[in-house]
């Protein structure tokens, strides 16, 4: 089977197109380091089966960060390389296809985002292009499906360059520019309204106006998307259920069968954010309480990707997350993990060291509460007042810098400043942003969902045994003393290892006060990643890495705990 | 009337918002001055400095029509010459 690899510059569409060639959704957005691993996809081309590869974008094949470093090793991997160019940056992009050819392997070039470059008035002689080069040269639009038909019709074309011999830096550089000056005519553009917007949002007044506007308006959004589709849609279709349900709980009468598919009933009413059965706080939780959630931070998350907003909004906190030990690009992490921290974990990859990945990485995970964890917080603390869900956003934030000052200076190794490309704005694509969305959220219900009942069914069997009491009898000395907390949240912190949205409504039936939960969701937040984060944390900064960012989490827990009871309850 | 025109060699730091240069020089280790130019930041490029944030914050210059933000360790060792 052939191996076909998608080689480029980050940010030139390169998902798009691999998309388009296998079938297969991958994500795609407008800033540089969307792909920070590799996908793999089957076509059938060429009339064979063939593995297409997606590498992550690099700018040459000598790698300055780890997404580059997995680029440049699929590289050896290829029968044939698929180089996609951004026709609006020719010569940028030209270097890295100059490179892909000396190396002698069989090279067909995409001439990728080719509508964008005729809107600049940028034209590209393409026959000229390919004669220089050597090999096929074909005009695409990776995400409206433009010219692939082409691509993939001469894929047989695709071969070693004869026109291209291997050559030096310099020699290359003064090759990239002579072919541009001969294939390319750009017309005089004069500054558009976009142009004028994109200065001002990455000024630094104006810009932080924009900024802070952006933000409130993302906030704003989810959460009148999020309540309008729980009010709608989700609550209705539940109360339509709730008959059902109580007629399966009369059917199954007392029992342990009972307790775990209904739970317990409250006043003989089925409760769904306390009776804890599979088919009543099972299906509420994920369906009624955070899916909503997902679906609109997704949908806002999708939209500021795509209109290449968040390169910007990077440059902006700069300054500020350099004392952090991490440079701008670090908020990428912070918005990702705001989804779910899985990805967040893994866009810690385009930072280029150590020392700044194991920050962002550790700082993410104590701070950075997901989107599931976020709507429980905001489904348990909201009935008490937005002042509780302040303390515990103010709080985290807080513990954010504060550590994160205290390891930039404990932690050894560089940290180099910010160096990024900023892409030009761009209208998102309405098919693109649905898409994006539902893969996103079909990701939530297939991964939490499991994860929920099986939480959900543990609880049910462990208390039945006695292991949860018992639990709560032998932490109560930390619980009570230290965080000034009943020792039957101690279970919740065991499910939080699971589910963390799911240990945030363990706390509802506990009865506590509104600053105990306060305290126990901040502490749930901080205390230790989900086991889902935990693996990828592993795959990311090694055992020892975790080991150091586990007693981080544990040792900050401990301290902020206490710190907030002392604040909040007192002695 | 004739004048002469007289350039200055400055560092990319040296540069108010809004003004232009033409690189001349990187002044760096092999792997810098590779990242600058693949990027696009090379030798004989029109640079213009579009802000420069404060605080120590990094600079945003334009080149080729594309913006790139870059720390100020870095600006101070794109060297220009600038048209007086």
């Amino acid at each position: 089977m052939k191996t076909v690899v998608l080689m480029g510059n980050p940010n030139v569409g390169k998902s798009g197109i691999f998309s388009r060639l296998t079938g297969t959704r991958v994500i795609t957005s407008n800033y540089p380091g969307t792909t920070v691993d590799v996908s793999r996809g089957k076509a059938h081309l060429l009339n064979t089966p063939a593995e297409v590869i997606d590498a992550p974008g690099t700018y040459s094949l000598t790698p300055t960060n780890p997404a580059e470093g997995a680029a440049a090793e699929i590289f050896t991997q290829a029968d044939l390389i698929i180089n996609v160019v951004d026709a609006t940056n020719l010569e940028r992009n030209l270097y890295l296809t100059l490179e892909t050819l000396e190396r002698g392997v069989p090279v067909i070039v995409a001439l990728n985002l080719w509508d964008e470059a005729g809107h600049q008035g940028i034209t590209i002689d393409v026959a000229g292009l390919e004669r220089r080069l050597g090999v096929p040269v074909v005009p695409t639009v990776g995400l409206a499906g433009q010219g692939i038909r082409e691509l993939v019709e001469r894929l047989d074309e695709a071969r070693p360059s004869e026109t291209i011999q291997p050559m030096n830096e310099e020699e290359r550089w003064a090759a990239v520019g002579r072919i541009t000056g001969e294939v390319q005519a750009i017309a005089h553009r004069h500054h558009t309204l976009r142009d004028r917007f994109a200065e001002a949002s990455i000024k630094p007044v104006s810009g932080l106006f924009i900024a802070l506007a952006v933000m409130a308006a993302t906030f704003l959004a989810v959460v009148a998307i999020g309540e309008g589709l729980i009010s709608f849609i989700f609550e209705p279709l539940f109360d339509l259920y709730t008959p059902l349900a109580m007629q399966i709980s009369e059917f199954l009468g007392p029992g342990i069968l009972h307790d775990i598919l209904i739970g317990h009933l409250i006043d003989g009413e089925i409760d769904y954010e306390q009776s804890m059965g599979l088919l009543t706080t099972g299906l509420f939780v994920p369906f009624a309480m955070i899916l909503p959630y997902i679906v609109a931070f997704y949908l806002a998350l999708s939209i500021l990707e795509d209109t290449g907003y968040l390169p910007r909004l990077a440059t902006l906190v700069d300054t500020f997350f350099h004392r952090l030990g991490m440079h701008g690009h670090g908020i990428i992490s912070v918005f990702l993990g705001l989804g779910c921290n899985v990805p967040g974990a893994l866009a810690t990859r385009v930072l280029e060291t150590k020392k700044q990945r194991f920050i962002a990485a550790t700082l993410m995970s104590i701070s950075v509460p997901c989107m599931a964890q976020i709507a429980m917080v905001f489904g348990v603390l909201g009935p008490f007042g937005m002042q509780y869900i302040v303390m515990v956003f103010v709080t985290l934030a807080a513990v954010y810098i504060i550590v994160g000052l205290i390891l930039s200076r404990m932690v050894p190794g560089e940290c180099p400043e910010i160096f990024l490309e900023i892409p030009p704005y761009r209208v998102p694509n309405l098919r693109v942003t649905v898409s994006k969305t539902w893969m996103r959220v079909r990701g939530f219900v297939g991964e939490a969902i499991p994860y929920l009942f099986l939480g959900i069914l543990l609880v049910n069997l462990l208390y039945t045994v006695g292991f949860l009491g018992w639990l709560a009898t032998a932490f109560a000395p930390v619980m009570e003393v230290w965080l000034g907390l009943p020792g039957e949240a101690t279970a919740a912190l065991l499910v939080g290892f699971l589910r963390k949205d799911l240990a945030v409504g363990m706390l509802v039936p506990l009865g506590m006060t509104p600053v105990q939960l306060v305290i126990a969701v901040t502490m749930l937040s901080i205390y230790f990643p989900c086991v889902a984060t935990f693996v990828v944390l592993l795959k990311e900064l090694g055992a020892r890495g975790v080991a150091a960012a586990a007693g981080i989490m544990v040792t900050t827990a401990l301290i902020v705990g206490g710190v907030l009871r002392v604040v909040l309850i007192g002695f | 009337m004739y004048l002469k025109m007289i350039t200055m060699e400055r560092t990319l730091l040296d540069l108010e918002p809004g003004m232009q240069g033409t690189l001349t020089r990187l002044a760096g280790n092999p792997g810098f001055v590779q990242k600058l130019r693949t990027i696009g930041i090379r030798e004989g490029k029109t640079l213009t400095v579009i802000t420069r944030h404060p605080l120590g914050g990094p600079v945003v210059i334009g080149v080729d029509g594309r913006e790139v933000t870059l720390g100020r360790g870095m600006a101070v060792r794109v060297i220009v010459d600038v048209a007086a």
